[in-house]
């Protein structure tokens, strides 16, 4: 049990922590070249002979808004006096804009050293870097959004309704709730059966199901579980509610905590419930619970599975679970140690997103004093069995 | 790609097509928005002058030739063309035949704030069976649009186009010109979309990786997969809601209504461009004609030849078009997850088809959309160092390592966002964000062709408040895919306890930092800001700015309009699961008091 609590405070810590040092592509080159990737951002612009739109549509009333050179050069307009196809050297080129990759400077200069960085003013201006004091223009002489911005702190948060004075106050304040609620405060549910099957297997066929709804926000929400199986003919072996309350730890993780009563053939025991769900890195779907019953048994299970898309609807999901408990319970037929294990592969087809029937295997198997018990009933400690079924929600 | 959904083809398109004139004949669409549309220059049933009357309702839309449950306005979708004229008093009333309430916001126009038509915010909202009456003066020319800000009734149809003409000459001049409203339908109620993506984030997206694709040689190599996996990021979630769902439309119209601009050979055509989608960012192109960008969000900037562009949702662009033969082109406007288009075509008459290009290949999230600067390119780089010097002055990255440097990236390390709660809405945090202003948008590195970037756009006009900005500010955009939640600075609008203040008449500089791998189209209600990328006193003034995955997006924002206004993403999803904010803007009397 320890060992699961173990696994699961690693996959929740490898959630948090992940990172991508051995990422594909992650690697800083050896060997920088400055001047080669200097060169190729004013490549990409420098063809201002091919663009040269004639301007349609530009009816050029006002002369002034015409076409300074620096963007003509870049490819923006065309100049009103027809001047010879500009060369990038022809073109005047502020030392801004060459340094933003709008345009050549006219005398080729050595490639900048990194040292001679160029730091574009809006750049500066966002504290990315500092303006290197010689080659950049003094800030008077830069206009409008090229200026770097002040430190002023902001105001305080006015608490008044800026409407009120024109509508009715309290149908503000009751439109303003609502807006609010309606932008993030919105409650949904969902009901999926993950299995919900008919076992063909060697003995006797039998049926099992394993299903969850969850009912709430973002953030808070109830969530009820059902699993369980039998045989045809017989009652049901197994079966299984829960009842939790169910509060979003991080983007991924859920800690569920809550009731479970038992309701099949062995004891009807009820239990105290502490659990995480979630989704684990490699996008594992992940369940584990704590199970304290009213007679203080301790018994825990995980659940892990990975749909693994074969085309864009058929979809393998293998599953496997693990039950363990804390000691020996012979009324429900439950030894101490690993009590039980299960892989499952299952194949299904998403004829909907919500509705996909599937086939599968199901390898199960019980170990320890639990196997004993089941063979002292004169049941199988285990085998496989093929699986049939309907992955459905709503 | 296996069972994808049925997609449309080009035969299909060639085929339907021939269906176009009948559909055309319905009735009650305005004649611009008729299937064959002789341009908004000739006298049309548009809504204008001082008095203006509105009604929203539902009704049945025919769409690609079957009936769909819509909402609209004066019966059509999109609603009438609103042409207004600078300098004069837009008074517009609204009768409201829904059960439940409804709102129009003027999108772009700078209106008193308690005429701006969000519910909570400027007003109360236009109650059930009730009407409201607008009133404004119209300060402004260009073109602009209007939708519902209540619930989620933009998806069902509630939106339309506004047309400001200047009072003065207009320096774009044009022979003719047609209003493109391009947009997304469901036959899903919109609150059934919402509630499957809650469900299961992916719900909509059939274009995943498989290992069908891998065997194929298709998609990121497993090494990559496996990477990506690691850190529960999917690179082909591009969009939200896709083509399994959505038809898109021009004017109202689908693929298959293939909906018909004419002009005449030799004629200057202005089409004026509005993304009223709910979800869908479109990459514009005419195959065969280059278009002539000359204003954005309604202001005029300098000419700028292209032969694509991406129009985000909620912006606005117009373009020029000179197409000289007599023949048919096809207007396309492609989803940028590339999961299913608009389709129009322009044609000197009524019939004519052009050939419709397939569907390009579905484009894939990098490492550089996750923020972490430069490192996406390095993946599939030859041979050049990817550190440039001036990124070396940024500190982005370190020249001259000797021995290949370990990054050590954290792809939820909130030292790289300090006073960013840790709350689950913060799936990521953008390690090293770069500016993308610069960069095709998502999709368009590869086009092969001119393809429109932020820094192109250059505003005709100096701009009318030239201030260095007295301060800055940071917001950043945050989100967690698996639980769709979406907010600003990580807290989402249901749970923000104040609004973001302004003092009237400051000058902010305000930097939008992505930290999630999607794009947004972030909108500032009641005022344009100037972008900063480099342009002076001639910075393109917009009203929204779409900031790209792993991107930043900076702008100086003169707050000049007093009242309360909404802040936005303009994915409406997004919005709806409280990716929104209140900014005030108020006299700031005690600073006044004591200076």
């Amino acid at each position: 049990m320890s060992a699961l609590a173990m696994t699961l405070s690693a996959l929740l810590a490898g959630g948090q922590m992940h990172d991508m040092a051995n990422m594909p592509g992650m690697q800083m080159p050896a060997t920088p070249k400055p001047a080669a990737a200097a060169r190729k951002r004013p490549a990409r612009r420098a063809a201002p002979a091919s663009h040269a739109p004639s301007m349609p549509g530009m009816d050029m009333t006002a002369p002034a808004a015409a076409c300074p050179p620096e963007h003509a050069a870049t490819g923006h307009c065309k100049p009103a006096t027809p001047t010879p196809a500009p060369e990038a050297s022809a073109a005047p080129c502020p030392p801004e804009h060459a340094a933003m990759g709008h345009c050549k400077p006219a005398t080729p200069t050595p490639a900048p050293e990194a040292s001679a960085a160029p730091c574009p003013p809006e750049h500066a201006a966002m504290g990315h870097c500092k303006p290197a004091t010689k080659p950049e223009p003094d800030a008077a002489t830069l206009a409008g959004t090229d200026q770097p911005a002040g430190d002023a702190p902001p105001p305080a948060a006015p608490t008044t309704r800026a409407a009120a004075r024109f509508y009715d106050p309290a149908a503000m304040a009751q439109a303003d709730r609502m807006m609010r609620d309606m932008h993030g405060g919105m409650r949904f549910s969902q009901i999926l059966f993950n299995l919900a099957e008919v076992q063909v297997q060697r003995g006797r066929d039998g049926y099992r199901w394993d299903g969850e709804g969850w009912f709430g926000g973002d953030i808070h929400r109830l969530v009820v579980k059902t699993e369980g199986e039998g045989g045809f003919g017989d009652r049901v072996d197994t079966a299984e509610v829960q009842a939790l309350y169910a509060r979003a730890l991080d983007p991924y993780w859920n800690l569920q905590a809550g009731v479970r009563q038992d309701l099949g053939a062995g004891a009807r025991r009820t239990y105290a419930v502490v659990g995480v769900e979630g989704l684990a890195p490699y996008w594992f779907d992940v369940e584990g619970a704590v199970f304290l019953s009213d007679k203080g048994d301790v018994l825990a299970r995980g659940e892990a599975w990975y749909d693994q898309r074969i085309t864009q609807r058929a979809i393998l999901q293998p599953r496997v679970e693990l039950n363990l408990a804390a000691q020996d319970m012979p009324d429900s037929r439950i030894g101490a140690g690993l009590s039980s294990a299960e892989f499952g592969v299952r194949l299904r087809y998403e004829l909907r997103r919500e509705f996909a029937p599937y086939v599968g295997v199901s390898w199960e198997r019980r170990y320890g004093a639990t196997a004993r018990y089941a063979r002292n009933d004169g049941e199988r400690t285990g085998g496989i069995a093929l699986a049939l079924g309907v992955r459905a929600w709503f | 790609m296996i069972d994808a959904p049925p997609r449309l083809t080009r035969r299909q398109l060639l085929r339907d097509a021939g269906l176009a004139g009948g559909v055309a004949a319905l009735p009650w669409f305005p004649a611009w928005a008729q299937p064959v549309s002789a341009g908004i220059a000739t006298p049309l049933p548009t809504v204008s002058g001082t008095d203006i009357a509105l009604t929203v309702g539902h009704q049945m839309t025919m769409i690609d030739g079957k009936p769909l449950h819509t909402i609209g306005v004066n019966g059509t979708v999109p609603g009438p063309l609103i042409r207004l004229r600078q300098g004069q008093t837009a008074r517009l009333t609204v009768n409201n035949t829904l059960d439940e309430e409804t709102s129009i916001h003027w999108h772009g126009l700078l209106v008193p704030f308690q005429m701006d038509g969000v519910p909570g915010i400027s007003f109360p909202g236009i109650a059930a069976r009730s009407t409201f009456t607008y009133e404004f003066p119209v300060v402004q020319a260009g073109t602009y649009w209007y939708h519902s800000h209540s619930g989620l009734q933009e998806q069902m149809g509630h939106y339309g186009p506004i047309v400001v003409d200047p009072d003065g000459t207009d320096p774009v001049a044009s022979d003719r010109e047609h209003v493109i409203v391009l947009s997304d339908h469901s036959p899903l109620h919109p609150h059934t979309i919402f509630r499957k993506l809650k469900q299961q984030g992916g719900y909509f997206n059939y274009q995943k990786q498989t290992l069908a694709g891998l065997l194929a040689g298709r998609d990121q190599p497993a090494k990559d997969r496996v990477a990506w996996g690691g850190m529960r990021m999917d690179p082909t979630d591009i969009s939200d809601v896709t083509g399994s769902t959505y038809t898109y439309l021009v004017n109202g119209h689908g693929p298959a209504d293939n909906w018909t601009a004419l002009f005449a050979p030799g004629e200057r055509v202005r089409l004026r461009f509005v993304n009223a989608a709910a979800m869908t960012i479109f990459n514009v192109r005419i195959p065969g004609l280059r278009m002539t960008i000359v204003q954005a969000d309604g202001q005029n900037v300098r000419p700028v030849a292209v032969d694509e562009f991406q129009i985000a949702v909620a912006e606005t662009y117009d373009v020029i078009v000179e197409p000289a033969e007599p023949r048919a082109y096809t207007l396309v406007a492609e989803s940028w997850d590339r999961s299913g288009m608009a389709r129009a075509t322009l044609a000197p008459q009524v019939g004519m088809v052009a050939a419709v290009p397939p569907l390009r290949r579905r484009p894939l999230a990098t490492m550089k959309d996750m923020g972490m600067g430069d490192m996406g390119a390095m993946n599939h780089a030859e041979a050049p160092a990817p550190c440039a010097p001036e990124h070396a002055a940024m500190g982005h990255c370190t020249p001259g390592a000797a021995a290949p440097m370990a990054m050590d990236h954290k792809m939820r390390d909130f030292a790289n966002a300090p006073g960013l709660p840790r709350t689950p809405t913060v799936q990521t945090v953008a390690p090293m964000p770069m500016d993308r202003t610069g960069e095709p948008p998502q999709g368009l590195a590869d086009a092969g062709h001119r393809v429109l970037v932020y820094r192109d756009l250059v505003a005709l006009e100096k701009n009318p408040d030239q201030r260095a900005p007295s301060r800055q500010l940071r917001i950043h955009l945050t989100g967690n895919m698996e639980r769709y939640m979406w907010a600003f600075d990580g807290v989402t609008l249901n749970e923000v306890k104040e609004p973001i203040p302004f003092r009237a008449g400051e000058r902010v500089r305000v930097t939008l930092v992505n930290d999630t791998m999607m794009a947004h189209p972030i909108h500032l209600h009641g005022h344009f800001f100037e972008l900063v990328t480099g342009h002076g006193d001639h910075s393109p003034r917009k009203h929204t700015i779409n900031v790209a995955p792993g991107g930043t997006a900076t702008f100086d924002l003169t707050a000049d309009a007093v009242g309360d206004w909404a802040f936005h993403c303009h994915l409406l999803y997004h919005m709806h699961a409280g990716m929104m904010q209140v900014v005030t803007v108020r006299a700031d009397d005690a600073t006044e008091a004591a200076a």
